[in-house]
């Protein structure tokens, strides 16, 4: 398995009143993944702008912060994809906005065309805060996919780096797999038993990646396995939310057409309610 | 191999009880099955058609255990109004498509139809629905036969007729009034009054028989005329020749016409909720507690009124008070459902003739009994504890389904359920954007309990899926249901989820719900998503004398004594004699923490819907060591030898013919049994007075009679029991 890393994290900044929340937490990341941080403002530069960013990043510069700050006017969509290609980030990160008055978060349309269309990482982060909030808790997809062993390798390495306490990973059964229908007692024993063996062989193929996983990573880190049946995409953000996760990571969507947008699976499910932190992995 | 000749011999075991119970449900299926019939304007003889082609079909068919199935109350308004717009011969056309359109749903497993509908919704439709039933035959069965456009004219009209009935001249329609009043009188007082060998035939088979004896009476003793009107008594039923020759053939010719389609729509929707409704009820009753397969059974049913209204029948439901009786007279299986259709033939052979000795008012009586228990005014005062909102939802309903017409009314019913969600909760966006939305996760978690999280919001709008959900697990296991990420949980839901709580309690398993207590404070209203439990209302202080005396009889015994009602009654599940009972709560409890005695009043109630009787008695709990064997003990009479006929048996006691004789020894474990009864113990039981004991698992039950003891009774009991426990312990 190729080391994984993370050396450029890009993030988006405008001046809203989360522009400092913001700057630390990805600040605080880079500094986690000791990479560089590369700040892209969407605008004409300015000393006036300069000048406030610079204020934000001052308590990092000392712990040893190699940042960037980069200006250019355009689309907001267009600037920021293209900045983070020409920078090669390999971390994007995106703040979510909260709905008034509701424990309840969604992310701004830029934000969601973004997150479309990235071609590396991106984390979008529900509430950054100023000062650190522990990630204690990662819930990672265990997915038949592809993708997935890298995303579950991820999951270890962000949990080792950032010093979480437990990560569970969730692998989603589809309902139309548990082909039995429940009518009465019979049936019902026949579906308890088919959920049975699911469960069973999806816990063994997450085995199998979990033993691919650098030992390095996984010290000190409870590791839970839950099968859910329920609506890919879906059940995992609610499980994520149930469980009190701290972060959700995911395998990036393979494509995305028009159709997905209008009938939201997967990862769109998660876009549009927010439960937690999530990371998706490219 | 082994356990389907065990199902077998298991079968042929429970036969003799299901014959028995086949019997008991048709002798109040046949004048029910007049009655309906003749309400919805069709030859009365139809109904006893839908009763046999339903009992034959859906015996053989279906999917559940303990339903009967026939012609149904719901369906008279439907059926009614059929025939007055579209005549007799195309109704049953209309009867068929909808048998048809059934066996379609329950292909489709659309069979759940009735879980879109909001509960008060459905209240309201089915009280409508009674007040048709009661509005129309209360003039019948006080001899005033008239004709009105709709269901409230005919309402208006009742104190006409009342006013009426007492200035009536013609002796012929005063015997008549006077056949329904006394009906009235039998259907009313039969819960209250229970006497065993009264109670062996069903109400309304007593009015039968009251009426034939009567007739005869007249023809064979004075040697007159029957007095009451012909007008009054039902018309020739034909017999089994002519019922064969004179099938009637159903015309198609209207299947091209509006009110065609829309008869049939309503016929196949007050079908399927009135089945699924009782299925629902039945299963909570079955002693074995066997899930009922829902579209199985709908596709039987769906069969059924195809077969029947091609014979000249109705719709065939599944019937709630008849499957209740059938319960209470030791149905276990379909086979009941099959000799009740069975009995009936016999009769149809045997006694079509008889039958028309029955007034019509008599039947009609019956008919307004059940019409009245729909729509009684305690359901109106149960539904507004839930919440003003739920009786707005429910008189919404009750009068345009009055006004207009059933679909009309059930639609009325949605839309104010939903206006008034929108309005409560200020946002139709919640509803709107997350109706399609999965919005329930289940896991299990690592202690092998199931996890149930419902997000945005839980209404009748999607409560299927949290009820699939829910349907998934397997009732013996512990399961919590989280709110807490959830907006808005409406009464319909509330509802149905207690209702799997009672499910999973009974099968071993547990419900917990969580979370709601959070919504009502951020939400900030506090509508029916806390539903107002009206166990609540603490008994104040001024206390009866009854309670006065039971605090003195308790300080006697070294008790103590609390009147609050309670519903903790896990310690008496085990008993056999609540197996088919519904204990509501207990009162007037005498008790000491940890001590073995248990003295308490409690209301329970046996049977559902018209058959439903609610019962207060007071029992004594004594706790035991484990090794008591399972039986029960009854005096020795006529009706125990009765049911020894249905399959029970008698325990003999070596040595003690006497005792044999006048006692009544039940339970499975014999050999265990016969050695517990010691002399000693069998002395004590011949020397005392009469009780009806049982033991379960590690307790006692015993009582005297099924209502409140008085102080006196309740010392003697008190004591009977402390000298019982006793001589057990030293066993």
């Amino acid at each position: 398995m190729s080391a994984i890393a993370y050396k450029t994290i890009g993030i988006g900044v405008t001046f809203s009143p989360n522009l400092e929340a913001n700057i630390n937490e990805a600040a605080r990341l880079a500094l986690f993944f000791k990479a560089k941080l590369v700040l892209i403002h969407v605008g004409e530069s300015s000393e006036k702008k300069s000048n406030t960013f610079f204020k934000f990043l001052n308590p990092f510069e000392s712990q040893g912060l190699v940042f960037e700050i980069f200006f250019k006017s355009g689309d907001p969509v267009d600037v920021i994809l293209t900045s983070t290609e020409e920078k090669s980030v390999d971390l994007l990160i995106i703040g979510a906005l909260k709905k008034e008055n509701f424990l309840k978060y969604y992310l701004g349309s830029i934000a969601r065309k973004i997150t479309r269309k990235a071609n590396c990482s991106v984390l979008l982060l529900i509430n950054p805060s100023k000062d650190r909030v522990p990630c204690n808790h990662i819930v990672v997809n265990g997915l038949k996919d592809p993708k997935t062993e890298e995303t579950v390798t991820t999951a270890f390495f962000v949990g080792h780096k950032l010093g979480a306490k437990k990560i569970t990973v969730v692998e989603e059964v589809d309902q139309e797999e548990v082909s039995v229908k429940v009518d009465d007692d019979k049936s019902l024993r026949r579906s308890t038993i088919v959920k049975e063996r699911l469960r069973l062989r999806e816990e063994t193929r997450v085995k199998k990646i979990l033993d691919t996983i650098p030992n390095e990573y996984t010290d000190g880190i409870t590791i839970k396995s839950q099968p859910i049946f329920g609506k890919r995409g879906y059940s995992i953000g609610h499980y994520a939310q149930v469980a009190r996760a701290d972060l959700l990571v995911m395998n990036a969507p393979a494509k995305m057409t028009f159709w997905d947008r209008l009938f939201p699976h997967d990862i769109e499910h998660i876009l549009t309610e927010l439960p937690t932190d999530v990371l998706i992995v490219q | 191999m082994k356990t389907k000749e065990s199902t077998f011999v298991g079968l042929v075991k429970a036969l003799p009880k299901n014959i028995f119970s086949g019997l008991v449900v048709s002798l109040i299926a046949l004048p029910l099955g007049l009655g309906l019939a003749m309400a919805s304007e069709a030859p009365p003889i139809a109904g006893v058609i839908t009763a046999i082609v339903g009992g034959v079909i859906v015996s053989i068919l279906g999917g559940s255990y303990v339903t009967i199935s026939g012609p149904g109350n719901g369906l008279v308004g439907v059926v009614l109004i059929a025939i007055t717009t579209l005549g007799l011969s195309a109704t049953y056309a209309a009867i068929i498509c909808s048998g048809i359109i059934l066996v379609i749903l329950g292909f489709l497993r659309l069979g759940k139809l009735a879980d879109y509908f909001p509960s008060s919704a459905i209240q309201g439709m089915l009280a409508a629905i009674g007040l048709i039933i009661l509005g129309k035959q209360f003039h019948i069965m006080l001899g005033n036969k008239i004709v009105r456009d709709n269901g409230i004219d005919y309402l208006l009209a009742i104190p006409n007729t009342l006013l009426t009935v007492v200035n009536l001249q013609d002796r012929g329609l005063i015997y008549a009034a006077i056949a329904g009043v006394i009906s009235l009188a039998i259907m009313v007082f039969y819960s209250k009054v229970r006497n065993k060998y009264l109670q062996l035939i069903p109400a309304p088979m007593w009015i039968v028989i009251v009426s034939v004896g009567f007739s005869y009476y007249y023809e064979l003793v004075l040697k007159m005329p029957n007095p009451i009107s012909g007008d009054y008594m039902i018309p020739a039923i034909p017999n089994i020749q002519e019922i064969v020759t004179d099938i009637p053939s159903p015309n198609f010719e209207m299947v091209g016409t509006l009110s065609f389609w829309s008869s049939v729509v309503a016929l196949t929707l007050i079908a399927s909720i009135e089945s699924l409704l009782s299925i629902k009820a039945v299963d909570k009753l079955d002693v074995f507690k066997r899930r009922s397969n829902v579209n199985k059974d709908i596709k039987a049913l769906g069969l059924a009124t195809v077969v029947s209204g091609f014979l000249g029948g109705l719709n065939v439901v599944t019937v709630i008070a008849r499957s209740s009786v059938n319960v209470n007279n030791g149905g276990s299986n379909r086979s009941s459902n099959l000799f009740h259709a069975l009995f009936l033939v016999v009769f149809i052979v045997l006694f079509s003739t008889e039958l028309t000795r029955i007034p019509l008012s008599a039947l009609m009586a019956i008919l307004v009994y059940t019409g009245y228990k729909l729509a009684s005014p305690n359901i109106v005062r149960q539904i507004f504890t839930i919440g003003k909102e739920q009786l707005i939802i429910f008189f919404a309903t009750l009068f345009v389904t009055l006004k207009v017409g059933l679909i009309t009314g059930i639609v009325a019913g949605l839309i104010a359920t939903f206006i008034i969600h929108v309005v409560i909760t200020k946002s139709i966006g919640l509803f709107v954007k997350n109706v399609l939305k999965p919005n329930v996760l289940m896991f299990k978690e690592e202690d092998g309990s199931y996890f149930l999280s419902v997000k945005h919001f839980c209404s009748f709008l999607n409560f299927n899926i949290l009820k699939n959900s829910l349907e998934a697990i397997p009732e013996q296991n512990d399961v919590i249901i989280d709110f807490s990420l959830c907006g808005f949980v409406d009464h319909s839901v509330m509802e149905n989820v207690h209702d799997y709580q009672e499910l999973f309690h009974k099968k071993g398993g547990n419900i917990g719900v969580i979370g709601l207590d959070i919504l009502g404070t951020k939400s900030e209203h506090p509508f029916a998503l806390r539903r107002l439990l009206p166990l609540q209302n603490i008994i104040p202080d001024n206390k009866t004398k009854r309670q006065n005396s039971l605090e003195l009889v308790a300080s006697d015994f070294e008790l103590s004594y609390r009147a609050e009602k309670t519903t903790k009654s896990e310690f008496l599940e085990d008993f056999i004699y609540f197996k088919t009972k519904k204990i509501e709560y207990l009162f007037n409890q005498l008790s000491v923490k940890n001590g073995p005695y248990r003295l308490f009043d409690i209301t329970f109630s046996e049977g559902e819907f018209i058959a439903k009787e609610v019962v207060r008695s007071t029992m004594l709990y004594i706790k035991t060591s484990k090794n008591v064997p399972v039986f029960t003990l009854d005096r020795e009479g006529l009706l125990e030898r009765f049911y020894a006929l249905a399959g029970y048996k008698d325990i003999a006691i070596d040595n003690h013919t006497d005792f044999s004789k006048r006692f009544y020894l039940r339970g499975e474990n014999s050999k265990g049994i016969k050695t517990f009864f010691t002399d000693e113990l069998v002395r004590f039981f011949e020397s005392n007075a009469y009780y009806h004991i049982e033991s379960s698992k590690d307790g006692l039950l015993i009582f005297n009679k099924e209502r409140v003891a008085s102080i006196k009774e309740i010392k003697a009991l008190l004591d009977f029991g402390i000298r019982l426990n006793a001589i057990i312990n030293k066993v």
